[in-house]
């Protein structure tokens, strides 16, 4: 009978347990690696009982060949580069956002990018970090006065000392910048000039490296400069490596904004709405400022409260205004445009 | 009298084998070379007979110059691999005792229980300026200076060779301990001295031995995305590397199936040059 009783208790335990389990609703999102941080998705999936399954992916084709081959409801959530939200709208796999379901109200005003996230007056995403994309360097080994000048950073002095970060829109945006060429106004007879800086710097670098890569070419010692680095390159570095820092140029530097929406045919919208509004809740914001993949400045101001005075230290909390002012945007290609832009990345990096 | 096909018996047995290289082979295979001939309109993916991307090959060049590159480190990857791997697996088999063979053997093959993503950043970290080699060689008063070793095509090749040794190690071996000890007195109670012995009796008994390992280390070099990407330092692009710009950012699969077609038609060609000496059944 003990034996009886026993068996009763842990079969139903069991059907109790594979009941919650199928009770508990699935969020699948498409995401960059700061959002897979269980720092930033436990306190959500506890406080709405849901499992949120995350997929990276790097590049925004990669991104929308998977949703375009993906059946309807496959994915919930898409978080994408700023400048990419009207590819995505274009490609129909972002849904409208519910009007008025997601405040900007606390944003620092120049990452609202309403222009990048609203098509034809519909809203499809929200801004939810941002960072610049300038010189990170090692402050031991180079000269920090030569950093503050574009014109210097990849000079004769540092041949041989320098990584590229492999991207070619930040990268040419900040030859762009060194041109005086603004990133918004870039066209198809700017590419000899941008050519022509990119082709010095390459010959001037030791490798053309994405982010694992220059992190650690910084951190070994292999290189002294990395071009396009910035705060979400050296911050996770900082408590081991505070010799690992970065500047703005005098000319300026590019900024990077990622935005997060929903995705079109979702069987989760609500649900999804609820991510977005905790991603960019001060709470949220703050476990993805400080993500263990790469830091960035959240998009919410609110997040300050939460952020230590360390943490906002590392982030350059004060100087944001300066560093907002002084920065563009990502250029922003046409498709004509953007294919010729890559064809001579590819053609700096073969060269 | 014609032979018996295979019976129902065979036929099912052969079915899985059949349905799974359709299914995952066959059926992609040709779904990637009708995609090589589509177009790219905007996002559009527009299905037809263009030979564009075969065209857009020829013209830039960047990406016939990314297949020159992939060839030219393929073959010092396979020549270097080959040069080092086959005194390797002769001294395993004639030189080291019988009963230590199986555990030099997995001492040889250790390399191929770790990430081979790991196993790349770690030739990083000993190729580095600050690695292992450079401070050695400053150390022992042999440079004054670092030089550069990571980020280069030496690197490259360094990362493919220590990965490749094994495998080629491992054919050949295959080959020479199949090879009776009497060929080889037979060639000296004939007057063939060492090396006599070595050329005319055993390099031509090893050679599928050989040819086996090396194709397949041109097949799996010429389409390794890793290394190059890690050890390279996108000093220079090969093909596997253009693929992933292509997919990642444009989602120009056309172009990248061309890429791809013109990998495979590589590949196809080196399997009929060495098909005369390949042995596939010896691994």
């Amino acid at each position: 009978m003990k034996h009886l009783t026993s068996y009763f208790m842990c079969t139903t335990a069991l059907c109790f347990v594979a009941g919650a389990a199928a009770a508990q609703e699935e969020l699948n999102a498409l995401v960059w690696c700061d959002h897979t941080d269980p720092a930033l998705i436990q306190p959500f999936e506890e406080a709405n009982n849901v499992k949120v399954n995350l997929r990276e992916y790097e590049g925004t084709g990669a991104a929308l060949a998977l949703l375009e081959q993906s059946r309807p409801g496959d994915w919930d959530v898409l978080v994408i580069d700023g400048i990419d939200v009207f590819r995505a709208v274009e490609a129909g796999v972002l849904a409208p956002m519910p009007e008025g379901a997601v405040s900007t109200a606390d944003f620092f005003p120049q990452v609202v990018m309403e222009e990048n996230n609203t098509v034809d007056g519909v809203t499809y995403a929200v801004t939810e970090k941002f960072g610049y994309n300038t010189i990170s360097y090692n402050a031991d080994k180079v000269d920090a006065a030569d950093m503050e000048s574009l014109s210097t950073v990849w000079s004769e002095k540092y041949e041989g000392r320098i990584s590229i970060y492999d991207y070619y829109l930040p990268v040419m945006g900040l030859a762009a910048i060194a041109e005086g060429v603004a990133t918004a106004e870039i066209g198809a007879g700017d590419m000899d000039a941008i050519g022509g800086v990119l082709s010095t710097m390459r010959s001037r670098a030791a490798s053309v490296a994405g982010v694992v890569a220059a992190q650690t070419a910084l951190a070994t010692g292999e290189v002294d400069i990395v071009v396009g680095g910035g705060e979400w390159l050296t911050a996770v570095l900082a408590e081991e490596q505070p010799n690992l820092t970065w500047t703005i140029p005098k000319e300026g530097a590019v900024r990077w904004a990622q935005s997060i929406g929903v995705v079109e045919g979702s069987e989760n919208p609500d649900l999804a709405v609820e991510f977005i509004k905790y991603i960019v809740s001060p709470e949220g914001q703050a476990r993805l400022a400080t993500s263990s993949c790469f830091w960035g400045m959240p998009a919410n101001a609110k997040a300050g409260e939460v952020l230590t005075d360390a943490q906002k230290d590392i982030l350059r909390w004060d100087s944001q205004p300066d560093y907002l002012a002084l920065t563009q945007l990502y250029p922003a290609p046409d498709a004509d445009l953007d294919i010729e832009m890559q064809d001579l990345w590819l053609e700096t990096l073969q060269q | 009298m014609t032979p018996a096909g295979p019976s129902r018996q065979g036929w099912g047995f052969l079915a899985p084998a059949l349905i799974w290289t359709c299914a995952f082979f066959i059926l992609p295979f040709l779904v990637m070379g009708a995609m090589s001939f589509a177009t790219l309109e905007g996002r559009t993916l527009v299905w037809g007979l263009s030979l564009e991307n075969y065209i857009e090959l020829g013209q830039k060049a960047y990406l016939w110059r990314a297949v020159l590159v992939s060839l030219e480190i393929t073959l010092t990857v396979t020549v270097v691999s080959v040069v080092l791997a086959y005194p390797l697996a002769w001294i395993i088999a004639y030189r080291v005792p019988q009963r230590w063979q199986r555990l030099v053997l997995l001492l040889a093959i250790l390399p191929f229980w770790t990430s081979y993503v790991v196993r790349s950043y770690a030739w990083l970290l000993v190729l580095a300026r600050e690695g292992v080699i450079n401070q050695t060689l400053i150390g022992a008063g042999l440079l004054a200076e670092p030089v550069t070793l990571a980020n280069t095509r030496f690197a490259t090749v360094t990362g493919f060779v220590h990965f490749f040794v094994m495998l080629l190690t491992l054919t050949i071996y295959a080959n020479l301990v199949q090879l009776p000890a009497n060929y080889r007195k037979a060639a000296t109670d004939l007057g063939a001295n060492a090396f006599q012995t070595f050329w005319h009796v055993i390099l031509p008994l090893t050679l599928p031995g050989i040819v086996t390992g090396a194709f397949l280390t041109f097949v799996l070099c010429i389409g390794d995305y890793v290394t190059p990407q890690i050890l390279g330092g996108n000093n220079e692009l090969t093909v596997p590397q253009v693929i992933m710009v292509q997919l990642g950012r444009r989602a120009d699969f056309p172009l990248a199936s061309a890429l791809a077609i013109v990998l495979m038609a590589l590949v196809t060609v080196v399997y009929l040059l060495s098909s005369r000496w390949l042995r596939l059944d010896r691994l």
